[in-house]
């Protein structure tokens, strides 16, 4: 079975965003990108596809920082090619990212045609276009996404889960080849060891594509900011100890305690 | 007159969605501005009652066909843009829900146009549109512009209150034969329920809600102690309930439960939108997170930027100090 997953990366929100000097995007200077969650869910949930029923994970990245070091892991996880797609500018929103690495699928050698394709079913980024439906319509594929579970049976057919609200899931069944959106795999991504990147980074290799990114974005971003708000948290400060009175308090005067 | 403004509105299990209401009120106010009409874009089995509920839109386009009893977004979102080339509406709001989530991606790229996600507000500024939209989970707003038209914005939960979108006029409702394909590759075999058995979070005055901040189920115990000690139960975000601290019955959000509670105490929650729309409307929120930027502090009543490991506990003992 043959399987591509793509991934990308994307801001780390743990970290302080901060607005570039143009006020409608987010400053590099101290900016840290991770792996998109999901994405490194729709990775490990074609490696353990793979590890069920024989065949090849291929990962396909936009070029970003940091994106050779997850590259790198994500060979020493046991994907089997790893390819960057090069010169794209960055920006607020993904359209360009995505419509750049739709295209680019077809003129990889060996790339296609696929059993799968998994992404990550949303990014945080995602302010103007979403890779899994955008490659499924182009490539003529059927299209599922938020799912947490994945199978492929005898004869081809994919089985799925995909979330609904309330804890509801839907069981899917699903043509081969498919597109999925994955939201959570089976299990949590699996652990490498440093040595194991390590020595993937000596004996892998990335291949590197040229892409060639649209002219125009669909999107113009105007203005970023941090959001507005009607009425913020008042911030409770001060040593613990007063902080937990204060809490206390406010619980009392609502007879919540 | 310009283009139609196109609500998809909302259908599963037998009903219409709420957020199909808010996507009225918010499609009524961008529809007057450019003086456009409103159209409510409805697929199901058996909806024509379903459509005469939807009054706000001065008309209902529905499309009735056992294959569009459960929405299916392959099957649905070829249905929409065919319908879409033919009658040419401008603008098409989806909102970003579970059920409607596929459409938000598949409708735009069939139709070759640009995907406004995540947003908040849209608003017509001359010829054309401005939204706002909430990105990287939250912590920061844009304010984006189409480039051009039809365009599909998909609308997050909680952009216009439901009862805004609430009409008793009867709608003009007009069946129509939207396509549905023969054969679809995406079959919906049927619905699991979550797990019965355990409590029901949606029941509960008080909810200490645990996200990924509480780094491990070894410290699930600070959360149920607060917990027991205030009379109410433990709930979840969605990584502490993917990494098997608790069941998908805690989950509140999106893909979870919709909670009401008297006090929603939240535990190294970041506060991203998915999050967000499922204990928005609690009485009382009060935020534990270390990052005092975290999007959380937009919602919550009061904010306590410090690490939960620490001061839960001094928490704890405080509660049982008030309580004795
Ligand atoms: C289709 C879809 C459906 C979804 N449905 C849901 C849903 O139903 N429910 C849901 O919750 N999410 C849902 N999500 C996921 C959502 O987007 C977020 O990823 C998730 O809510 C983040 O959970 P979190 O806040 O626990 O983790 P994070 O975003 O990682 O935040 C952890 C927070 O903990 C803080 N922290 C870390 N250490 C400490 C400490 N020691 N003390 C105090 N604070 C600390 C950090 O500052 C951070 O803000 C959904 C996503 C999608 C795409």
């Amino acid at each position: 079975m043959k399987t591509l997953v793509l991934l990308k990366m994307v801001p780390d929100v743990v970290e302080e965003l901060e607005v570039a000097g143009d006020g409608a995007s987010l400053s590099r200077d101290f900016l840290r990108l991770i792996i998109n969650e999901r994405d490194e869910n729709a990775l490990e949930q074609a490696l353990i596809l793979k590890e069920r029923h024989q065949g090849t994970v291929t990962v396909v990245a936009p070029d970003a920082p940091e994106v050779d070091d997850v590259l790198y892991t994500a060979l020493a996880r046991g994907a089997d090619r790893v390819v960057k797609v090069t010169g794209l500018e960055e920006g607020v929103g993904s359209a360009e990212a995505t419509v750049t690495v739709a295209a680019a699928l077809s003129s990889v050698a060996g790339l296609l045609p696929v059993d799968l394709i998994l992404t990550g079913c949303q990014a945080i980024d995602d302010l103007d276009g979403l890779v899994g439906p955008l490659v499924a319509h182009q490539l003529g594929l059927p299209y599922v996404g938020i799912v947490t579970g994945l199978d492929v049976h005898p004869g081809g057919m994919g089985r799925c889960l995909r979330e609904y609200p309330g804890g509801v899931r839907g069981s899917f069944e699903l043509d081969l080849p498919a597109v999925v959106g994955i939201q959570g795999a089976e299990k949590p991504p699996r652990y490498v060891p440093i040595a194991k990147v390590r020595a993937a980074m000596t004996s892998g290799t990335i291949e590197t594509v040229a892409g060639s990114p649209p002219g125009a974005l669909p999107l113009r971003v105007v203005e970023m900011k941090k959001p507005e708000v009607a009425e913020r948290a008042e911030m409770i400060a001060g040593g613990l100890d007063d902080i937990a009175s204060r809490v206390c308090e406010i619980l009392a005067g609502r007879g919540l305690l | 007159m310009p283009g139609a403004v196109w609500v998809i509105a909302e259908q599963w299990r037998g009903g219409l969605s709420e957020v199909t209401y808010e996507l009225l009120a918010l499609g009524r106010q961008i529809a007057d501005d450019r003086g456009a009409a409103l159209e409510a874009v409805l697929l199901g089995s058996g909806v024509v009652g379903l459509a005469e509920s939807l009054g706000l839109a001065d008309r209902v386009l529905y499309a009735d066909s056992p294959a569009f009893a459960e929405p299916v977004g392959e099957v649905g979102s070829r249905a929409l843009a065919a319908l879409a080339t033919e009658r040419k509406p401008t603008v098409v709001l989806v909102p970003i829900t579970n059920v409607s989530w596929d459409l938000v991606g598949l409708l735009p790229a069939r139709l070759g146009v640009p995907l406004v996600n995540f947003c908040m507000d849209v608003a017509a500024v001359g010829d054309g549109l401005e939204a706002r939209c909430l990105v990287f989970g939250g912590k920061m707003e844009v304010r984006a512009v189409p480039e051009s038209e039809p365009v599909v914005i998909g609308v997050l939960p909680g952009a216009r209150r439901a009862d805004a979108g609430r009409s008793t006029k009867r709608p003009e409702v007009e069946p129509v034969a939207a396509p549905a394909p023969e054969t679809c590759g995406v079959r919906l075999l049927g619905y699991e329920e979550p797990e019965a058995g355990d409590i029901d979070i949606t029941q509960q005055e008080v909810l200490v809600s645990v996200g990924r901040g509480l780094q491990g189920q070894a410290n699930l115990d600070l959360a149920e102690e607060l917990a027991e000690l205030l009379g109410g139960a433990v709930s979840a975000s969605r990584p502490a309930v993917d990494m098997g601290w608790l069941p998908m019955t805690r989950q509140v959000g999106k893909s979870g439960m919709l909670v009401k509670p008297k006090l929603y105490i939240a535990l190294g929650i970041s506060g991203a939108p998915e999050h967000v729309e499922g204990m928005k409307d609690a009485a009382l929120i009060v935020a534990v997170n270390t990052d005092p930027g975290a999007p959380i502090f937009n919602v919550a009543h009061y904010g306590v930027a410090e690490d939960l490991l620490e001061f839960v506990p001094v928490l704890i003992d405080k509660v049982k100090e008030h309580k004795s």
